[in-house]
Formats: structure tokens, sequence, C-alpha cells
């Protein structure tokens, strides 16, 4: 079971990612710089948070055009996982793995604070740890997570299963006050049609141990080492 | 070449005997460029001319310190091979100016001394003043001195974990950004900047160099005036990602042994760098500026040399290790250029386009910088206010309301929650605690982190101040069950050239001093900021200290929160309701009046040992220093952390209720312990003093016979700061 995470010039919780996979894989991941063209065998990708490139342009963007990101795309396209997480989801929403857009919070503010998840879709290799309707306390810490798709592309992806997770409150229920960024429709993560790419704004990374957020994203790691090991 | 009137040597902040001294050293006229470099070079903000006589006198030695002031930032042992790095620096003056932007640099900069050393930041902190809220700029200030916090420190991926926020209209024209950062590294590979080695390479690398910031030092070491809005070319503007790029390279570059010596270029840019490092090392150097990468065409030498563009080193690399070096800034995509040689001369010599452009000897400009015996006066005594002579508030619980809710005492979540605190997967204790708590990566090991002031109390008393804010930042260290290791000090002054401005001052430093002796708690860093003052307005003298701590274990920190039911509050340190100066006075009264609490260094000792003990023997569940707004705001604050309520009996006695309550003696902590008993004993033991004032219960706060629920305190505590920005 191999994993590895992407890192490009202004990424920043590469070093999160890397520990809640190595203590969840029992492994560290191989860490890929952005100027590669092939990537190493891996069962997962993970694309981390940060300010790729400053995020000068719009978030995400300059990432998008990076040589590695051909072979994510490749690698996407043959089933391998791709979870992209924050900027790592802006990045995907760029590249066109994920449709949609991120657009600035409707606060206007960069927002760091706690926030719930209600899992909408669990039957994936990323939310096996969870049942539906569970609810994870994780961290948000972005400017630009205002999740945006026309109606059309929302209908799809609620008709379809394609909505992984969405803000709520502690008890579940999702409501304009638990969501930290005006996504439209709550929605803090989407799948791929094929449910083997994730990106979400909120930071499971972060979650995974009692003595610094608590663990609420804990059993997203542990249920895509379990899945993987399945699959192997 | 320019001739130099006198007018020209006055637009550089020179005062005549000050060129006397140029005229003396160089044995002739200084040209245009080489005036520029003496003028930021013995600048206030670079030379520390007015305090330097007084910053001699702090304690900056101890066991635990590795390098103390004088290098870019402090240096203190942690233990299993490891140090912390660490320094807080003002941004004021280009904040007022352009508050995104100078806040925002100030940031980078206080990084940048950082890493330079070799360590990987862990954590910013900040600590701001602004003037009254209804002083017409004060919104916008707050707005974008956040924003370029938040913008700078998130987009390189180092948490900001707290600091302090406060308003007064004597900052009104001048306000305070002082921003701290803490790093790690092996103690064994901690990088100076004494340059050594004649021929060696002096390099360049980072950004491009540009006209920004040309003058910033100087600008920084004068009053404002209405003409300040006029200064805004002098401040640099920020770009935190070719920073984050910065960080990786020179610690991937450190990890090799390529580096003699690097220094970042900060206030007066590649001047102050090539002079404080060859002096440094006893060692001459020759620039050429044509080899340095320039962000436009046609910049002259003067702007060269005098450019603050941000996000730039200057490095001294080993013979032959050239190639290895670039190879590492390549990969990060940052201009690297050999821009130089290090000589046996003692001379600065620069090039441009084959001509010599300047030519200065090292020693006599940097180490005989002026250095002046500004004359002061003490502050005068104010009279003691009685507790008596304070009118009690017709509900005790309603003037915490009042309390809770205005300014300075109100929640700050508005301002932290703009800034990522968690990145980096270490932040143990959060913002709006006593202390932060950041682990140090892969050990089970924290640091504690906290900066402090009580201007009002500084006003009042600047010798008292001056120990206070020594003595909180220690007193919030120890609460979260930390040994206080080291402070930096970051003082924040009006004009030194006014006596009672120096008096301020030098009362400030000897409280300080004495505090740190006290508590074996040297000063490590610092950095002087004076001529906050405006139209002959100075601000509240302002030491803010930054402190750090240790802790070996992170699982056994406690929080401010109360954490279960039933659990005996009991009060350490003894109580005589003092009220000149508080909050209660100034926010309730109306009244900034009287003689600030005085602080009993011997008391703080005692307490502060007693009380980290019962938190590192697992005996206490919860602590809080008490400091602004006294006993009832301190419970109301553990009481809101985890919404867990607490009853209180009146243990008043003799003293009014009010003062009781509001009161700010100094050297006090609150604990909880489901078990009182051993606490007492051992309080007893000690020789401290400790009282059992109530037991945690409930969702309400109970107070001497008065009730709140915890949800009204929250909302009145949480709603100002939004309501006040959001009312644009």
């Amino acid at each position: 079971m191999k994993s590895a995470v992407i890192v490009f010039p202004g990424s920043n919780r590469e070093r999160d990612m890397v520990m809640a996979l190595r203590a969840a894989f029992g492994a560290a991941p191989a860490e890929v710089w952005h100027t590669e063209t092939q990537l190493p065998e891996t069962d997962l990708i993970v694309i981390p948070g940060g300010f790729s490139y400053g995020d000068y342009l719009r978030a995400g963007c300059m990432a998008a055009q990076s040589p590695v990101i051909r072979a994510v795309h490749e690698a996407a396209e043959k089933g391998v996982a791709v979870l992209g997480v924050c900027n790592g989801f802006q990045v995907l929403c760029e590249t066109g793995l994920l449709p949609g857009a991120l657009m600035r919070n409707a606060g206007l503010k960069f927002i760091c604070k706690d926030v719930h998840l209600r899992v909408e879709n669990p039957a994936s290799v990323f939310l096996g740890g969870y049942r539906a309707g569970d609810v994870m306390r994780v961290p948000v810490a972005h400017h630009d997570g205002n999740y945006f798709a026309d109606t059309e592309t929302l209908d799809k992806l609620e008709g379809e299963g394609l909505v992984a997770v969405r803000y709520c409150d502690a008890g579940g229920k999702v409501t304009d006050e638990a969501n930290p960024n005006g996504s439209q429709r709550s929605i803090a993560g989407i799948y791929n049609d094929k449910l083997n790419v994730l990106g979400m704004m909120p930071h499971p990374e972060d979650a995974v141990e009692e003595l610094t957020c608590g663990t609420g994203g804990k059993a997203l790691f542990d249920g895509v080492a379990a899945a993987l090991a399945g699959a192997a | 070449m320019d001739s130099i009137t006198p007018n020209i040597i006055a637009e550089h902040g020179l005062s005549a005997e000050e060129y006397d001294k140029i005229l003396d050293i160089l044995g002739r006229p200084p040209n245009l460029t080489e005036l520029g470099v003496f003028s930021v070079m013995w600048s206030e903000h670079c030379s520390y001319k007015s305090s330097k006589k007084w910053l001699k006198t702090l304690p900056t030695e101890g066991p635990r310190v590795i390098c103390g002031p004088g290098e870019n930032a402090g240096v203190v042992d942690i233990g299993d091979g490891l140090a912390a790095i660490f320094k807080m620096e003002s941004h004021n003056h280009p904040s007022f100016i352009e508050p995104y932007q100078g806040a925002a640099t100030g940031v980078g900069g206080i990084l940048r001394d950082v890493f330079t050393m070799g360590a990987r930041p862990i954590a910013n902190m900040n600590a701001l003043r602004f003037g009254r809220p209804g002083h017409p700029k004060t919104r916008h200030l707050v707005s974008g001195v956040v924003a370029g916090i938040g913008g700078y420190g998130n987009c390189v991926g180092v948490p900001t974990v707290g600091g302090e926020c406060e308003f007064h209209e004597s900052y009104d024209g001048n306000i305070l950004v002082n921003a701290m950062t803490v790093g790690i590294a092996r103690s064994d590979r901690i990088f100076y900047s004494a340059a050594t080695g004649a021929g060696n390479s002096v390099v360049y690398v980072g950004s491009k160099t540009g006209r920004d910031g040309i003058h910033g030092a100087t600008m920084a070491s004068a009053e404002f005036n209405d003409d300040s809005e006029e200064k805004r070319p002098t401040v640099q503007v920020g770009d935190p990602f070719t920073e984050k790029l910065l960080i990786e390279a020179c610690l991937e570059l450190m990890e090799t042994d390529c580096i003699v010596a690097i220094q970042d270029m900060g206030a007066a840019g590649l001047t102050s760098s090539s002079f404080e490092m060859a002096s440094k090392g006893g060692v001459g150097v020759e620039l050429d500026l044509d080899a340095v990468p320039a962000r436009e065409a046609g910049m002259t030498a003067y702007e060269f040399l005098l450019s603050e563009s941000q996000e730039r080193m200057l490095m001294v690399l080993k013979p032959g290790s050239e190639e290895t070096a670039r190879k590492v800034f390549d990969k990060w995509e940052l201009d690297f250029a050999v821009v130089g040689h290090l000589t046996d001369s003692g001379r600065m010599v620069v090039k441009m386009n084959g001509a010599v452009e300047a030519d200065l000897p090292i020693d006599p400009l940097a180490l005989a910088s002026p250095e002046y015996d500004r004359p002061w006066v003490p502050s005068s005594p104010l009279p003691e206010i009685a507790a008596a002579d304070v009118t009690p508030p017709e509900s005790l619980m309603g003037a915490l309301k009042t309390i809770l809710g205005a300014p300075d005492m109100c929640s700050k979540r508005w301002i932290w929650e703009q800034y990522d605190h968690l990145v980096m997967s270490d932040t143990v204790i959060r913002p709006g605690g006593d202390a932060a708590l950041v682990r140090v990566q892969d050990t089970e090991k924290g640091l504690a982190i906290t900066t402090d002031c009580t201007p009002r109390y500084c006003q009042a008393d600047p010798l008292e101040g001056g120990r206070q804010a020594v003595a909180e930042a220690w007193r919030n260290i120890t609460a979260i069950g930390a040994v206080p290791l080291a402070i930096t000090d970051n003082m924040n002054f009006g004009n030194p050239e006014r006596p009672t401005i120096m008096g301020q001052f030098v009362g400030a430093i000897e409280g300080i001093s004495e505090a740190c002796n006290a508590l074996e708690f040297p000063v490590v860093s610092g950095n002087v900021s004076f001529y906050n003052e405006t139209a002959g307005e100075a601000i509240l003298p302002t030491p803010a200290i930054g402190a750090i701590g240790l802790i070996e274990d992170c699982a056994t920190a406690v929080g401010i929160g109360f954490r279960d039911e039933g659990a005996a509050i009991i009060l350490i340190g003894d109580t005589a309701g003092h009220l000149g100066q508080s909050i209660y006075l100034r926010d309730i009264e109306g009244r900034e009046e009287g003689a600030p609490p005085p602080v009993d260094l011997a008391a703080e000792r005692a307490n502060g040992d007693f009380v980290r003990r019962l938190i590192q023997d697992g005996a206490a569940s919860a602590c809080h220093d008490l400091s602004d707004g006294g006993l009832l705001v301190a419970l109301a604050e553990m009481a809101l952390a985890d919404g867990i309520g607490a009853c209180i009996e009146d243990h008043s006695g003799d003293l009014p209720p009010h003062a009781w309550a509001y009161g700010e003696d100094q050297g006090r902590y609150l604990v909880t312990a489901q078990d009182a008993g051993p606490v007492l004993s051992a309080a007893i033991a000690a020789g401290v003093t400790a009282l059992v004032i109530g037991r945690t219960v409930g969702d309400a706060l109970t107070f001497a016979g008065e009730t709140a629920a915890i949800d009204e305190l929250r909302r009145i505590f949480e709603a100002w700061l939004p309501g006040y920005m959001g009312a644009a």
C-alpha cells in the first residue's frame, strides 16, 4: 500500500498530510516535486493544502498547469485514488478532474476554525471509515472555499451521490449558520463520477490526534488505508 | 558628483554634529550614495543610538542562553540537541501609513530574522495597539493590519497562534504592530552573521531589488506630521510566496556545509546587511552592483544600497560551494547571484559600471555609530487610590457585562480566526488562553508563547509597568505548566529627544531588568521603536514583552477552561483590592488614574513556582492567571472557554466587594482541582496563600449572590469586535 503527496512551490500543509498518512499507512508517502512527469507506483495520490504559486493568479490555477498534473490525470483515469484537500481541491477543480470552482469566502475573509461535516456518501475508498450521516469535527483554514457550480451541475452532484461531505452543525443539521464560506448547498467536498477522486476544503489531516485538533479526521485516513489494503 | 548641502544632510535625518563626524571618518565630504549609507546606518532604527546605553544594562545571560542580543534573533537551549530561536520586532510606522503591506512585511521581516539563523519557524504572534475605536481611521487600520498579518503568515504556512490587541486614544496617530516569530533549530547548527575569509564569495538570494522601501529606516526614526500619508512609497511590498520559497531554500542549503555567514536584508537592505556582516567578522567587502538582480532598469547605486525590497538574503559561502548553493536556489526558482567578495581591507567598496560609487571604512561607520546619553527625567509618581474612594457598581455582574463587552477585554476571535493557527499540526493550545502551546515537531516537548504589556501601568509608573510586563509574561507561561525560559523586548516609545519620554524608557528598562533578574528570565533579543508620536502627542509607553517557555510533555499542559463540574476553585496569591489604573476604574468609572498595582517579585516567583509544580504533578485541571479585570473577569474567561459555570462565595472580608472582584493585584492565579485538600496543604508548606473560593457547576457564573448565564456572557464577550468591524 503506497501513497504519494504532490508538492508545489507554495504548498504548506504537505507535512501535516505526510504525518497523517504515515500514521495510517505505517509508511511515509513519497513526496513528488511538481516538475516530475511520472509518478512513483502508488495507490493514493494526495494534493495537499497551501498556496501553490502564492495563489496569485487564482487559487490552484498555476499548479493545474504543472508538469506533474498530466501524470495525476492519467492515474485518476486509471482509477487510482486521488485526494485533494483545500488548495488541493482548488487544483483539482482547475484541472477539470472535479466540476465547479472555489470562490472567495462569502465573508471575504480568511477563516480558520473547527467546523462539523456530515458524511453524505461514504461509499468510496475515502470515507469507508464513516457511515452516512456521521458528523466529523475538523478545521477549515482558507480564503477561497466558497464552492460554486451551476444548478445543473449541483443537481447532478446531488442526484448521483457525488456530494461527499456537507457543512453542518454539531448535531448534523445543515444550516446557513454552519456554512462557513457560503458554499452552494453547504458543499464541503465532492467526488468525481467514478468516486475515485475526492476534493474537500476542510483539513482532516490536522484532526488525527487528541492532543492537537481532536480525531475527527482520523477515520478518513484509517478508512483509506483499510480500503486500499483490501483492494491490493 | 553631487554637492552635499545642509538641506540634503537634514533630509537624510543627520544632525550637523553627525555630519562633522562623517567628515572626520572619511577625511573628505561623502558623495550622495555614501551619505545615504551613513543616514540609514546611523538612523535610530539601525543604530539604537538613543537606547544603546540602557539596553546594555539588561540581563542577557542564563544557563540556557546560547546567543543573546546582537544577532538576528535570540537562541535558547531546549534540550535534546534543540534550540528555540525567537524575536519580536515592530513595524509601527509602515503599518500606519499602509496597514496591509506594513503589517505583512513586519511578519516577513521577523520570520527572516529567525530562519536566517537556521531555525524552521513554528509559530508567529503579534501584539497590536490601535487608536480609540471612534477615531475615523481605526477601523480601516484594524482591518488592514489583521488582513496583512494573515495574508502573509497564512501563505508562508507558519501558524499565528496568538497575541494581544488593545485600543487607546494615545495610539490614534501611531498604531503599534509588533510581530514575533519562534523557530526551532538543531543547537549544533545555528547560523551567524559574522563574515570571515577574505576572497569568499558574497551571494545575494531571493527577490529582485526594486525601488521600494528606500529610506524606510529613516522614516521609522522620525515623528509623524500631517504629510505622513505622502510617505507611502517608503513602505515595502511583501511577497509571502517568495518568502516561503526562501525559507525552504535556505533551510535546504543549511543542511549542506556551504554557508560561512548569512543575514537577511531588513531595514536599510543591502547596506545594513553587508556592513553588519563585515563588521562582525572584521573583514572588508567589495560589492558589484551590476550583479545585483534588479526589478527595474536604470536604478542608481544609491537606490540599490538603500532599497528595502523584501524577501532577500545575503550569504558568504565557503570557497567552491557556489554551484551547490546555486542548484538549491534554482530548484526553488529564486534569484542567486554572486555580488562580491570579502577582502582584508576593512572597507566597503561598491562598484557599478566600472566606477567606484562608495568607499567607506567599515568599523568607524558600523561600530562607532553615535551613542547618546539623552537627558531624562523620571516620571512623577501618581497617588495611590484607596478602594474606599472608588464608587461601587450597582451590580458586580452588571459591571462584568460592561467590561466583557468593551474593546480591550472582549473576545478577539474576529482577529485570530483570520489567522491560520493550525497549520503544521502542532498547535496544542490555540489563541484565546494565557499562552499558546506549540509542540516541537517529532517530540513530546512544547513551547509556550505569549506577548504581554499593560501600557496604562507603564504610563502611570514606567518602572512598575516594566516589572509588570515581564511578570505577566512569566505568569502566562507558568499558567499552562511550562517553565519560563527567556524574553524578547519590543520597546515602543515616543520621541527620545524629550526628557519625559526618555525617562519612561529608562524606567521601563529598569523595571524589566529587575523582573528578569528576579525571575531568571533573560532578554535574548529585542527591538526599539522610538518616535511613536504625532504632533507632539506620544503613545503610552509600551514595552511589549514576548516570552517563551518549555514544557517537556505537551500532554501535561492545562488550559484556562473549567474542565469538569464539582472541582474546587482555588485562588493563589494575596488580594489587596488594588483598583488604581484598573480596568474597572477605566471602563466603569471612566478614570485613568492612580498608581498601578505593585509587583512583589519574590511573591511572584514563589506563587508561580508553586502553581507550575501543581500542574506538572497533575494536581490542577485548569489554571488562569489574574491580570486585566482581576478575579471576576478571570472567572468569566475560565467559564466561557468550555461552557462550564461556577459558584463563587463572597470572600471579600474587609475589602469592598468591588475591590475584591476587580482589584488587579499581581502574582495571582486561579486553579481548579477535584480535591482541594492536597493543594491547600502544599500551599501551606510552600508559604503561598491559597483560598478555596467556590466550585465549578452548571452553565452559569454565580458570584457573591449574583448570577449570569454563560450563554449571555458569551454573547456579550463575542459581540463587540465583529459588531464594530461590521459597522463600516
